[in-house]
């Protein structure tokens, strides 16, 4: 449902994305890693047109992806976006920030709303949030409010953007459990991470990339596992045992 | 101090007239450069060339141009282009426009404060430009921008006097015509300066208060 033909993007004189060719089914959970720097991010904010690409080609649903055109609001309703920072609206509660797209950007009528944010809230366990602001909240909790506003757009797949990078570690559980949930429910997702451990157990498939290329890429398990190219070897090796 | 007492009884009432104008000049120019300054504000931020650089370009010629040189354009220079302006409507408008150049900055300033990722959270829920603004930009930029926007209020309390250049009779002008006819200069600025500062009292207790405010988020 997601892809990507030979993808280009340069930041002034440097080149971040040099070609990149990939496409996530539906259902799928693909996971890329790779060094900061690599183009990771990047990738994912040209999915959903919040940068512009140079050249190539992105599809989402058979439709071309271009920030520029009015047709991006509909790829945006489609793919939702889960950042580093949650960036949720501090002025606006839980609540009012899970129902906001769906009001303002869907129109669904208020009353139905609210009724499926109150239900999401819950979903993601935080019944008891409801009419919490975010700065109230912990770095956890509001990652988990990000998913349901996410999730609030019925998204047909979810981006994510190092999730967990900034929460503090003892909060990192519960937001890799919320998401291995909606992989299970069978989401389409697609997550930078430095979590090996969720990429392994959860992905379908891992990406690798550095310098802005994909290095290597395939069955979770088999490019974690036993990783074929020395770059991807040497990454691992630096990540899994920093000392 | 009896003389001084016996004056103000007799002046009250007309220096209350010239209040009411002054009230109706710094609200009527208070409405006029808040709506134009968004306006230029917006536009600078709006990412399209032509109206960043038109809102960019205007700012600098209002701000070059001294209020009163403006007010004299406004009424002496427009009849004679074809636009015959009352006194008042010519201070409201020359205030409102001179002012807006320094609203549009604080609003900009405002606008500019507020991160990135809020932006990009609401782009990608799939809001347009203006729907981000409204929604998410401006209800949060309004905390940065009201303890400026309270002291913009005072300076334009303050700066109506200039109408009275252009025959506006209000506080200040009053003021100057009891004083030419009367000689008791003292008695009646000392009146004025009093007035004006009773009338800025309040709006010096607002901006504390809004201060207070965005100091605790």
């Amino acid at each position: 449902m997601i892809e990507l033909t030979n993808v280009h993007k340069s930041f002034g004189k440097v080149e971040v994305l040099k070609g990149i060719t990939a496409s996530v089914e539906k259902g799928e959970v693909v996971c890329i890693v790779g060094p900061s720097g690599s183009g990771k991010s990047t990738i994912l904010r040209c999915i959903n047109g919040l940068e512009s690409y140079d050249s190539g080609d992105i599809l989402v649903e058979g439709a071309k992806v271009d920030r520029n055109a009015p047709s991006i609001v509909a790829v945006r309703t489609q793919v939702s976006m889960v950042f580093q920072r949650f960036n949720l609206f501090p002025h606006r509660t839980a609540l009012e920030n899970v129902i906001e797209g769906p009001i303002y950007v869907k129109k669904e009528p208020r009353a139905a709303a609210l009724e499926r944010g109150r239900a999401l809230l819950a979903q993601v366990g935080l019944s008891d949030k409801i009419e919490t602001y975010p700065p109230q909240l912990s770095g956890g909790q509001q990652q988990r409010v990000a998913i349901a506003r996410a999730l609030a757009m019925e998204p047909k797949a979810i981006l994510f953007d190092e999730p967990t990078s900034a929460l503090d570690p003892e909060l990192v559980g519960d937001v890799l459990s919320v998401m291995r949930k909606l992989a299970d429910d069978g989401m389409t997702m697609v997550v930078v991470t430095h979590e090996m451990g969720f990429a392994r157990d959860v992905a379908d498939r891992v990406l690798f990339i550095d310098g802005g290329v994909i290095v290597e890429q395939g069955p979770a398990k088999s490019v974690l596992n036993q990783p074929q190219h020395a770059r991807t070897q040497d990454f691992l090796r630096r990540v899994l045992h920093p000392l | 101090m009896q003389a001084f007492w016996r004056d103000t009884v007799e002046f009250l009432p007309i220096l209350m007239s010239g209040v009411a104008l002054t009230i109706i000049v710094t609200i009527g120019s208070l409405l006029l450069s808040t709506t134009l300054g968004l306006v230029w504000a917006l536009m600078r931020v709006s990412g399209v060339g032509v109206l960043t650089g038109f809102s960019a370009g205007l700012i600098n010629v209002i701000r070059g141009i001294p209020i009163i040189v403006l007010l004299f354009y406004l009424y002496f220079v427009m009849p004679e282009l074809g636009l015959t302006l009352t006194a008042l409507q010519a201070a409201i408008l020359g205030l409102g426009i001179a002012y807006s150049a320094y609203q549009a900055e604080n609003f900009r300033a405002g606008i500019e404060a507020i991160d990135k990722g809020q932006i990009e959270a609401a782009q990608a829920i799939g809001m347009g430009w203006w729907q981000t603004m409204r929604r998410v930009v401006l209800p949060q930029a309004v905390k940065i921008v009201l303890p400026p926007y309270g002291n913009i209020m005072i300076m334009m309390l303050k700066d109506s006097s200039q109408a009275s250049t252009i025959t506006v009779a209000e506080l200040a002008l009053q003021g100057k015509l009891i004083a030419s006819s009367t000689f008791k200069n003292t008695s009646v600025f000392t009146l004025v300066a009093l007035m004006y500062l009773t009338m800025s009292i309040p709006l010096i207790l607002l901006v504390r208060h809004f201060e207070k405010r965005a100091g605790q988020k």
